[in-house]
């Protein structure tokens, strides 16, 4: 019982048909990420095909608008495929290749990491299944037609409520179903270990350059810094390196849907309670008998009833906090960035920019606040204008 | 000791499944005591879950079907409560740990104890988590049936030597549900499993047939069918009970034909 926790959480809670391919995975990771070789092949990956490093960016009318903190944004969404799901992709598909994999499978809720992961397979030679809840599949109907483009089989899942939380079942549940030729290239902080482990190490890449454009540009640390949280890989990628840096806040921004008060929401640290689900101990939305809630975000990627488990840690002992952003706060942000910076980001990455238009006038100009603007907002372009009720044909 | 050894005493055993509450809680009452009439040895009874990740279409289906009927943990210990007035069959849960941690593990294992449920099935319970657990349901003397899997090797020393109950031996990769052909390699997991314990080992996932039934319990202890039984419940609805002993009958006579 003691592997890969945190604190009270985490665990390999999974079907004994998965364990000795889970514990093969550990194996190989904790023999690759010390390999030079494999180092160097996943530094050239990123640098010269994602783009790394990413910008930090000043966003200086934002901060003249709102009159406090400066306030910067590290740019994930100007990656290759459009946010920060790239990096944590191009290391777990080098990763199967090590170990002698033909074929990856994940989930996807907007379609950022399953186009991320179509386009690591297509690079990498690698035969690639993509599962998505129908409903999003609806949603984003572009990202589907982009994963096809890209080489890969997208399954529309039907089960359940069809959401991302969907799409995990039914990639775990094709994982067993084939496991000798197959990686599960699981997109977020969680599921049993050593996923949350794995997925945090290729994203804590964020941190690390931005600790050092931070200090380049402002001589010090920053006051604190935000993203958006749905299972937590964009927001733990930017925590990381900051964790022991005790004066820098950390702030998590979830999907308060219409109101975390309401029942269309996808708060977990507001609304959960703990759990065991999806291979880990952590904070899920359920009802008294251990149920998983539907949960509803108007952000396809944030539509998950719980949260990695290194989040809920850190929760637990008070290093991050967790805030609730509704629907129409991140699409007042969404608006307010493209007009102010003429930035159009994804609508999961409008959570932490809403939550930041709230902070940054209570702090002093002489602090500085990163916000991880973790994707682009090309793919929500028909959403938000659909929630504006502009008729728009595509 | 609960009741679990008894299904193995006479024979093989049959041990037929159903999703508690599918499509009522009386009607599951109807349709296990006719699986014990005819012929089945130990009955498990599915608590519903919202995500159940080691089901196929079939079980996923019974277990949304049932959750909309209204069917709640509580009303299932009722159910086992309402059953020994009447039987005393081993009857074990099968669930997801969710819906255990969140009861509580002592007062879930306890309300086993004082219902008279003998044992639980929990496919996402491995072998290295279950200490926790083992240790409230071994209080009140509810057995963990262990799974092992195709996949599982080397791992299969430690989960027989450990096992209480019965052993589950999943029969293929992926998830349950019916299947034409089962090409595992049982002869020699299950050789492995004798080497290392002396609990009856059943093997279940994707048996349909009374030919399948048949070949199986030559190597296995038991036999478990789930799918099956299930898809009878989603077929004819309130009026499984006929077609369920039928079939029930049938893969019974078949498990002990020489």
């Amino acid at each position: 019982m003691n592997k890969g926790r945190y604190g009270v959480h985490g665990g390999q809670y999974i079907p004994e048909t998965l364990m000795n391919e889970i514990i093969n995975l550990e194996k190989s990771y904790e023999f690759y990420k010390n390999d030079p070789q494999f180092n160097r092949e996943l530094e050239d990956l990123l640098n010269n095909y994602a783009g790394r490093p990413s910008l930090l960016y000043y966003a200086e009318k934002m901060t003249k608008d709102l009159g406090g903190a400066k306030i910067y944004l590290k740019r994930e969404d100007l990656n290759h495929t459009g946010s920060h799901k790239i990096n944590n992709v191009l290391g777990q598909a080098l990763l199967a290749k090590k170990m002698g994999k033909t074929r990856v499978i994940a989930e996807t809720g907007a379609g950022q990491h399953g186009v991320a992961t179509a386009t690591a397979a297509a690079l990498l030679d690698l035969e690639c299944e993509i599962f998505m809840g129908k409903e999003d599949t609806d949603r984003q109907a572009l990202n589907v037609y982009r994963m096809e483009l890209l080489g890969a089989k997208v399954h529309p899942v039907t089960s359940g409520t069809q959401t991302l939380k969907d799409a995990v079942n039914e990639t775990m549940r094709e994982w067993t179903s084939r496991v000798h030729d197959t990686l599960y290239v699981l997109g977020s902080v969680m599921g049993p270990h050593p996923f949350p482990m794995i997925v945090r190490d290729f994203q804590s890449v964020i941190s690390r350059e931005a600790r050092e454009q931070i200090l380049e540009a402002e001589g010090k640390l920053p006051a604190a810094v935000v993203a958006c949280v749905g299972g937590g890989s964009n927001a733990m990628g930017m925590f990381y390196n900051f964790i022991e840096d005790e004066d820098v806040r950390l702030i998590g921004c979830e999907a308060a849907g219409h109101g975390v008060n309401t029942d269309m929401n996808a708060a977990t640290i507001a609304n959960g309670a703990p759990g065991i689900f999806h291979g880990m101990k952590s904070y899920f939305c359920q009802d008294e008998y251990g149920q998983i809630a539907p949960v509803y975000s108007i952000s396809a990627g944030l539509d998950y009833p719980g949260i990695g488990p290194e989040h809920a840690h850190l929760h637990d002992i008070g290093r991050a906090q967790y805030v609730p952003v509704t629907d129409e706060e991140a699409v007042d942000a969404f608006e307010y960035l493209a007009r102010t910076e003429g930035i159009i980001c994804a609508v999961e990455s409008a959570h932490a920019v809403a939550h930041v238009r709230k902070l940054a006038p209570e702090m002093n100009p002489d602090e500085s606040i990163i916000i991880c603007l973790s994707g682009r907002g090309d793919k929500d372009v028909a959403a938000i204008a659909r929630y504006r009720g502009v008729d728009i044909h595509e | 000791m609960n009741r679990i050894h008894t299904a193995f005493e006479t024979g093989k055993a049959f041990i037929g499944f159903v999703t508690g509450g599918d499509p009522s809680i009386e009607k599951s009452e109807e349709f296990i005591l006719k699986m014990v009439e005819a012929g089945a040895d130990l009955i498990e009874i599915g608590i519903p879950f919202s995500d159940p990740i080691a089901e196929g279409p079939v079980i996923q289906e019974a277990n949304l079907r049932a959750l909309a009927a209204g069917t709640t943990t509580d009303r299932l210990f009722e159910l086992v409560s309402s059953l020994r007035q009447k039987t005393q069959v081993p009857i074990v849960f099968l669930t997801y740990l969710n819906p255990v941690f969140k009861y509580g593990y002592e007062r879930f294992f306890g309300r086993c104890r004082d219902c008279g449920v003998d044992g639980i099935i929990i496919p996402d319970l491995p072998y290295e988590e279950k200490s926790d657990v083992a240790e409230h349901a071994g209080a009140c003397g509810v057995d963990i049936i262990s799974l092992i899997a195709p996949t599982s090797e080397e791992r299969i020393r430690r989960i027989a030597e450990n096992a209480t109950g019965f052993l589950y031996v999943v029969s293929s990769l992926g998830v349950t549900g019916i299947r034409s052909e089962i090409k595992t390699d049982l002869d020699s997991i299950m050789k492995t499993v004798r080497q290392y314990s002396q609990v009856p080992a059943a093997v279940g996932f994707g048996i349909n047939t009374p030919k399948q039934a048949k070949t199986i319990s030559r190597i296995a202890d038991g036999v478990i069918v789930g799918s099956a039984i299930v898809k009878l419940c989603q077929q004819y609805g309130d009026d499984a009970g006929g077609p369920i002993y039928d079939y029930v009958k049938s893969m019974k006579e078949a498990i002990l034909e020489k």
